[in-house]
């Protein structure tokens, strides 16, 4: 009863890539996991995802890439959440990223990236385990 | 001897976002200490206008509110948005998707847009709703507005921690504003068509004028009667109207004799109380109980029988008291 922290996260599209579908599905299956998302709808830039993502106070971010532009715009997200002292914020990658960028974008501070086809219960248990609501 | 505020209050009253928007989900999650904060703040709040925007789902809440940021940063205006949406009562968990809609205004810094979610509160707002607004206020923002998912009789929560509510509706609702409860009725300041290109606009429009004029005795005096708008919130018409009409209800508010901006002022407090009195009981008396397992025993005694509930309550109620925090 006394103050209990309830998961927030926040699904973004970043970029020119219209196709929204994923993001719609993972932010279901979100909600279906108990948790609050806040969605942004298409064509954000890292910009007003990182401004949303203060403004919203979320313990998770995660970025939707179907158009190949990550390895620009994951990195930007970041670096911008660095700036603005809000590098607490978890980020995670999903869509379409090749393995040979995983590897690089998780070295840049992506915690963890989602190809297509992880089941969405694997993805919302990931997130239990290692998402926990600010301190 | 000067007393020295709370980092926290510092920062809110200087606008730091970081600030509020830690601050709100603080006060959203319930967590100790922001009691404090908020005692801190409230001097600094009371300057903020409040609007309360509310309807069913679909009809265009969020793009209205969008239009309306735009046109009152034209003005030089600065805003603060709360968008509430309904806790999924399943899984505890909530989609927050009004935001879709006003994205274009992240960059503007005379502009604070924060999603909620209900939690649980069937009603539209809830006390961490209103200790949201004044976060908002105490921040410096003119203009607060907050939209609802507004089913019913749940509207008229915005309206007692709102100056103006405006109720958005949509043509072709016709039956269901007949059938719609007395309470939205009562409590709307402005009526609000939206997507009034559709077909059914003249007959929701004289639905919603039939309505309003059978209370002739209601307006009479000077009192204000609520005009109805048509709006295309997504091709930004009847926005401006909207506001000039707000603008309107508040001069009203100013100028009536009734005091009635005070009376509002009022409404709130008194709901605010209610609220924050019934949180404190709970925190008080029941956690408690449970806390020490008094609680435990009382269900136990009801269950095998050897006492009623409602005695058992009286005792619980009892301890409750006696009891010192962190025993």
């Amino acid at each position: 009863m006394k103050g209990e922290r309830r998961l927030r996260v926040m699904v973004a599209k970043p970029g020119l890539d219209g196709h929204d579908r994923g993001a719609r599905i993972i932010a279901r299956a979100y909600r279906d996991a108990g948790f609050e998302v806040v969605y942004t709808g298409l064509h954000q830039t890292p910009e007003e995802i990182v401004e949303a993502a203060i403004q919203e106070d979320v313990d998770m971010l995660g970025l939707s890439s179907l158009a190949g532009a990550h390895m620009y715009l994951f990195p930007r997200v970041i670096e911008l959440l660095q700036e603005k002292g809000a590098e607490d914020i978890v980020v995670c990658g999903g869509g379409i990223i090749p393995d040979e960028d995983i590897a690089k974008l998780k070295s840049g501070g992506v915690k963890e990236i989602f190809t297509p086809g992880t089941p969405l219960d694997e993805i919302t248990a990931w997130v239990r385990e290692h998402v926990k609501p600010r301190a | 001897m000067e007393r020295v505020m709370n980092p926290t209050t510092e920062k809110i009253i200087a606008g730091d976002i970081r600030a509020v928007a830690r601050l709100i989900r603080d006060i959203d999650d319930g967590m100790p200490g922001v009691r404090e904060v908020l005692k801190e703040l409230y001097p600094h709040t009371g300057k903020a206008y409040i609007i309360g925007i509310t309807g069913a789902p679909g009809v265009g809440k969020s793009t209205l509110v969008d239009q309306m940021v735009w046109h009152l940063r034209e003005q030089g205006k600065t805003v603060g948005v709360l968008a509430v949406d309904p806790t999924s009562p399943f899984s505890g968990g909530a989609i927050l998707g009004d935001r879709v809609r006003m994205q274009r205004h992240s960059l503007d810094d005379g502009v604070f847009i924060r999603s909620l979610a209900t939690r649980g509160h069937f009603g539209g707002i809830t006390q961490s709703t209103r200790s949201a607004i004044d976060v908002l206020d105490a921040m410096g923002k003119d203009v607060v507005i907050v939209e609802t998912v507004g089913v019913g009789q749940d509207e008229v929560d915005v309206v007692k921690s709102a100056h103006s509510t405006v109720i958005v509706v949509i043509p072709g609702m016709g039956d269901d504003i007949q059938a719609i409860k007395a309470g939205i009725l009562e409590v709307g300041d402005i009526f609000v068509i939206n997507k009034a290109e559709r077909e059914g606009t003249d007959k929701t429009l004289s639905d919603l004028r039939l309505m309003i004029d059978m209370d002739q005795k209601k307006y009479e005096g000077g009192r204000w009667k609520p005009p109805i708008l048509q709006t295309q919130a997504v091709f930004d018409k009847g926005v401006v109207d909207l506001l000039e009409e707000i603008e309107n209800h508040k001069q009203y508010l100013k100028e009536n004799a009734e005091g009635l901006l005070f009376r509002r002022k009022k409404e709130k407090v008194r709901e605010e109380l209610v609220d924050m009195v019934k949180q404190r009981l709970i925190e008080m008396v029941l956690e408690r109980v449970i806390d020490s397992g008094v609680f435990d025993e009382a269900v136990d005694s009801v269950a095998s029988g050897s006492i009623d509930p409602y005695s058992a309550c009286d005792k619980l109620l009892q301890s409750g008291f006696e009891i010192k925090p962190g025993a």
